[in-house]
């Protein structure tokens, strides 16, 4: 089962990438490097879930006590932070030839950014708090905080520059059907490469929790 | 309750006045700030004055962070931690206490760095100081909020209180933009009202992490 899905994502993200580079519509603007953003939508929807998942784990963890929640916060830290890279790359890759600049501090970048931050700190703070459970209860209070305090972020970032952000690439209306499909084919690709991820780490940290404990039983 | 809030506060301030530690870092700490920001701005006023409130937050954040990550270390040295969580109370309650006297602290030690920067960088006194009172307490108030929690949380980790800056800034992103912010109003002459989104983004921020960091803060607090 867990073969099939890893084999039906890499033949799903094949297709993506030749619907993304090949299949859809030249923008008639921007040219080939508008290609970048069904990558970009793709990594930052699933960096998206993966914070989510991390707030929703993190609580449940403090609720529960019991590790598998711990092992989900933590895992889906981690790759949201590896996709939400992905995300931040593509936009400057994008951004330089369309803006005119790599980067800039409007609401919406500084907001990823500090996102993207924020998760960094997670995992550092994990690596740096010891025992298994201080370890799980630090990171949860951590992750609880840090997501109420991304919409304050955005807001903070509105306050100050006193502009509301001007939302570039392709809205719901005027959007061509190739370019929909292969952002759509591309979401659907992120999705599961990003489950596939999810289940082998997963799995991985419960194997280091299993080698950890027959350690302690051979002394 | 309220009590018992007032006993964990007294004993910081009473810890705080016989050693005295704290503030004579803190201030040294700001006070080198300061002379650093001249120099580095060449005492061109017209600059000193574009980025005074800038300075003002950047001082009173690394001077915060100096006292936040004493206070759990001082309950750590000799156990006394494990004093605090022997008291018959709600956890929260060892919180409240904590927060509020790490506000006095901080608020102080603030109300001191804004009459030296109105000093040293010849600003306005009463036009400066007196509306920058709100605006410090409310930043003070914030800040220990969520600098309580992890100093708890850091204290107890292997960085120390490497970890705790590294923990506190991000988060407090939106309080120090909102802070800058009607600092500088109240720099150029302008009421607070001018900054009202600023100014509720600041309260909103107290009350959304005062509450949820009394909430969580049970998980973080232990002996060891």
């Amino acid at each position: 089962m867990r073969r099939a899905l890893t084999i039906a994502t890499f033949l799903l993200l094949a297709v993506a990438a030749y619907m993304a580079l090949v299949y859809a519509p030249t923008e008639p603007l921007m040219g080939h490097v508008q290609r970048l953003f069904y990558f970009h939508m793709g990594t930052v929807w699933v960096a998206t879930v993966a914070f989510i998942i991390v707030f929703v784990a993190s609580i449940m963890y403090l609720w529960k006590q019991t590790r598998g929640w711990d092992i989900l916060a933590y895992c889906s830290a981690e790759i949201g932070v590896v996709f939400l890279t992905i995300t931040i790359l593509t936009g400057a890759i994008w951004a330089k030839p369309i803006w005119g600049t790599w980067w800039t501090w409007d609401p919406q970048l500084t907001t990823t950014f500090i996102l993207w931050i924020l998760y960094i700190v997670y995992l550092i703070l994990r690596s740096s708090a010891g025992t298994s459970t201080r370890r799980a209860k630090f990171a949860a209070v951590f992750g609880i905080i840090a997501f109420i305090d991304l919409p304050l972020v955005y807001l903070s970032v509105r306050v100050m520059r006193g502009i509301s952000p001007v939302v570039f690439g392709p809205g719901g209306g005027g959007i061509e059907p190739g370019m929909m499909h292969a952002l759509l084919v591309n979401l659907a690709a992120c999705s599961l490469l990003f489950i596939v991820l999810l289940l082998e780490r997963m799995d991985l940290e419960k194997m280091g929790d299993v080698l950890a404990r027959l350690r302690t039983r051979e002394g | 309750m309220l009590d018992k809030i007032w006993a964990i506060v007294k004993k910081d301030l009473i810890t705080e006045m016989r050693t005295k530690e704290l503030f004579t870092s803190m201030l040294t700490f700001s006070i080198l700030v300061v002379v650093i920001f001249s120099f580095a701005f060449a005492f061109s006023t017209g600059l000193i004055k574009l980025a005074a409130p800038a300075m003002l937050w950047i001082t009173f954040t690394f001077a915060g962070v100096l006292g936040l990550s004493r206070s759990f270390a001082l309950e750590k040295e000799g156990n006394a931690v494990l004093g605090l969580l022997l008291t018959p109370t709600d956890r929260s309650l060892i919180y409240f206490g904590k927060l509020i006297s790490g506000t006095i602290f901080v608020f102080v030690v603030g109300m001191i760095i804004v009459p030296m920067f109105v000093i040293f960088f010849n600003l306005d006194f009463v036009s400066t100081v007196l509306p920058l009172i709100p605006v410090v307490l409310l930043g003070s108030l914030g800040y220990v909020a969520v600098g309580t929690l992890f100093s708890a949380m850091a204290v107890n980790t292997r960085l120390r209180e490497v970890l705790l800056p590294i923990l506190l800034f991000p988060i407090i992103i939106p309080l120090i933009v909102s802070a800058v912010k009607l600092s500088s109003l109240v720099l150029e002459g302008k009421p607070l009202s001018d900054g009202y989104s600023a100014l509720q983004l600041l309260i909103a921020f107290d009350i959304i992490f005062v509450a949820a960091c009394a909430v969580v803060f049970e998980y973080v607090i232990e002996e060891s």
